[in-house]
């Protein structure tokens, strides 16, 4: 039996749809048995759906570069 | 005697302005302008107007209320701007060109009164500041990590090179920083 610590983060391999078929299988079998687990795992889905439903935009990292390099030669 | 306030005076800190601020700020701008090149331009105007009116900063509020505050300045000198440069007198109707209807009635052109569209885009625009307020309370590295991961959406090859840590320390760093943002959001935004 793997150990809580172990479930969650491939609770966190399976949001980014990068755990393997018997990751899923044991953490399958693991939700059985641990509420606590279980309740992560809800969470975990839930913070993943509310991440794309705010549709999040970001800089670029070499825009934010550039202006690092432009509020540096202010300052 | 000596009165305690309570309140420590806050400094700026220009050098982590871009790496603390930048995502925060040119999310509330892009929300306003629909633009990203615009809002880019309008997160570097507001940086450089922070550099030169830095000794009006009190120490009153916090550095980042203080940036939006500046932010929402630029936002609306920016719309005076464009609405200066067209002739005033002329209406402007947008025809909505995804119309299903395809007809040259405005009236069957107005906002559905009963929809619920516009308040959930409402929603959406606090829910991705309270996300990128939690983001901004993780540690350096663990907020890099997470979103490029998970917002930018990049492969955990590129985000290993990126911040050059192996597989399974990207793992355990996106555990890490869900737990803290799922403990952040818990109260607002979680509906289990």
């Amino acid at each position: 039996m793997k150990s809580c610590k172990d479930v969650e983060i491939i609770c966190t391999k399976i949001q980014y749809k990068e755990a393997s078929l018997l990751e899923k299988i044991k953490i399958k079998l693991h939700v059985l048995f641990c509420k606590t687990c279980k309740t992560f795992s809800k969470k975990n889905t839930e913070l993943t759906s509310l991440c794309s439903q705010a549709n999040i935009k970001t800089l670029p990292i070499e825009e934010k570069e550039k202006m690092k390099t432009e509020l540096k030669s202010r300052t | 005697m000596k009165l305690q306030t309570g309140m420590t005076k806050q400094d700026l800190n220009p050098d982590i302005w871009v790496d603390s601020y930048s995502d925060y700020l040119f999310n509330y701008a892009v929300s306003r302008v629909n633009d990203s090149e615009i809002a880019k331009d309008l997160v570097q105007e507001t940086f450089f107007a922070g550099l030169k009116s830095a000794k009006n900063f009190k120490g009153e509020a916090a550095e980042r209320t203080w940036l939006i505050s500046i932010l929402k300045r630029k936002v609306i000198d920016h719309y005076r701007k464009i609405n200066s440069k067209k002739a005033k007198s002329m209406i402007r109707i947008t025809q909505n060109q995804n119309s299903e209807a395809n007809s040259n009635y405005l009236e069957e052109q107005v906002a559905d009164p009963m929809s619920l569209l516009e308040n959930s885009q409402l929603e959406n625009e606090e829910l991705g500041m309270a996300i990128q307020e939690c983001i901004a309370k993780l540690p350096k590295k663990h907020a890099l990590a997470f979103t490029l991961k998970t917002i930018n959406g990049l492969s955990t090859e590129e985000v290993c090179k990126e911040l050059d840590i192996n597989p399974s320390n990207l793992w355990v760093i996106l555990h890490r920083a869900r737990t803290v943002l799922m403990d952040c959001l818990n109260n607002n935004w979680f509906k289990i």
